[in-house]
């Protein structure tokens, strides 16, 4: 760094976590990305370089380099300019990983939580297994194990009518 | 173009004289895996807008992104440990043909619906065993994805297992359609199991699982899937071979020209 421009006061570990957990999911934007369960340990690394590890939820997701680049915003704003994001793939995400307050919002935008705990095989809904975000009725059933992103299977609410989605339990 | 099977090392790196290859077995192990990934994914790819349904548009796209989720974690690990210091995209982008060791199987023609789902189910049954135990290596990396892709790979083994019954059981059309899907990509399927010199060295000292013994397993499972659609699985007639080493089928060359086209227009280009 330059000493022209006054250094920004570097943050606490535990204040730049809450600020990364705070930023919201670039493909499910009701929900910050603690609620989601992707954010690791922020903690410097030996080097004593701030790291924040992030754990992908889809190894495809294609959300990934927007979630990088805003954790990166955050790092430089809170001083630390040469802070890293690491991708964490030890302990795999599951939707297990969603916090209740997650869970609430994705149902208050119309998106059903996952139903059951993510099994070791995934196993699709049946009729009636899911209640309508809108309505709350039991009368759903599955329309289509894909939809619009690829954390999210489509059903179908005979009571309201609605199509919508729920966040798929793997 | 590489016409010889050494030309790879001809072939200048970023990182010229390079680090001498950290872990060679280890690298081309995964760069196999990583290019069945990425090879089926940009296969499945050519399903968008031509699907029978939007459903199944989505279905057979999300598939192709988890596919190349897998094969990007694969190859950046592969190219860590070649001693080229290649990337994910130096990998997928800036290789020839006779580069790419995925098997043939990935790489054959989408052929209509049902040969689509014959493969997808071929290929998600073996992916789910062999991820899985992948999933029990001693690497944690490795373990990590392993466990994580064997979750993503069951899901589509859901959606093919599915589409197969529904074919085999629906008109005499479409069960002829998914009878002849299978006969078409049944002699690809040994290729999945197939080990050389270096897989076998890898496998021994418990580093990464075996693929051959999951051969009886796998058996079981698609014929179990296939006895439900109504239909027998092929007899074993002929096993087509030589994806590893990088001989390809005719239909490989315009499939990844497609892959490198904005490579090639824009080298280096970035948005």
């Amino acid at each position: 760094m330059s000493g022209t421009v006054p250094e920004t006061p570097r943050r606490a570990a535990d204040e730049v976590r809450e600020r990364v957990a705070a930023l919201p999911d670039p493909e499910l934007p009701v929900i910050g990305l603690g609620d989601l369960g992707v954010v690791g340990t922020v903690a410097p690394a030996d080097d004593g370089v701030l790291e924040v590890e992030i754990t992908p939820t889809y190894l495809g997701c294609p959300a990934l380099p927007e979630i990088t680049a805003a954790v990166r915003e955050v790092l430089t704003a809170c001083g630390h300019p040469d802070g890293r994001v690491r991708q964490v793939l030890t302990l795999p995400w599951t939707t297990d990983r969603i916090t209740p307050e997650g869970r609430r919002r994705l149902a208050a935008h119309g998106i059903a939580p996952p139903v059951s705990p993510a099994a070791g095989t995934p196993v699709t809904v049946g009729l009636g297994e899911v209640p309508c975000p809108h309505c709350g009725s039991r009368a759903t059933r599955p329309h289509s194990d894909f939809g619009p992103s690829r954390c999210q299977s489509v059903l179908w609410c005979t009571a309201c009518r609605e199509p919508f989605p729920h966040l798929t339990a793997l | 173009m590489s016409i010889t099977s050494d030309a790879p090392a001809a072939r200048p790196h970023p990182l010229p004289g390079g680090p001498p290859a950290a872990d060679p077995d280890l690298a081309r192990h995964l760069l196999r895996l990583g290019d069945d990934a990425l090879v089926l994914g940009q296969r499945l790819c050519q399903w968008i807008t031509r699907a029978p349904t939007i459903d199944e548009d989505l279905a057979l796209s999300n598939i192709a992104l988890d596919l190349i989720g897998h094969a990007r974690a694969l190859l950046t690990r592969a190219g860590r440990l070649d001693g080229t210091g290649r990337t994910e995209d130096d990998l997928a982008y800036g290789r020839t043909d006779r580069e790419f060791t995925n098997v043939l199987l990935t790489e054959l023609p989408n052929g209509d619906f049902a040969v689509t789902v014959a493969r997808q189910l071929v290929y998600s049954h073996y992916a789910v065993l062999y991820y899985g135990s992948l999933a029990h290596c001693p690497d944690p990396d490795l373990a990590g994805f392993g466990a994580r892709a064997a979750k993503e790979v069951a899901y589509h083994r859901l959606h093919a297992d599915r589409w197969t019954v529904t074919l085999g059981r629906g008109t005499e059309e479409s069960a002829r359609r998914m009878r002849d899907g299978l006969e078409r990509v049944w002699p690809y399927t040994a290729e999945l199991f197939e080990e050389d010199e270096g897989l076998r060295r890898l496998a021994a000292s418990g580093r990464v699982p075996s693929p051959a013994p999951l051969r009886e397993t796998w058996l079981g499972r698609v014929t179990e899937v296939v006895t439900r659609a109504g239909l027998t699985v092929p007899g074993p007639a002929w096993s087509a071979t030589g994806g590893r080493a990088g001989l390809h089928t005719e239909e490989f060359g315009p499939l990844i020209a497609e892959l490198q086209s904005v490579r090639r227009q824009f080298p280096g280009g970035t948005w």
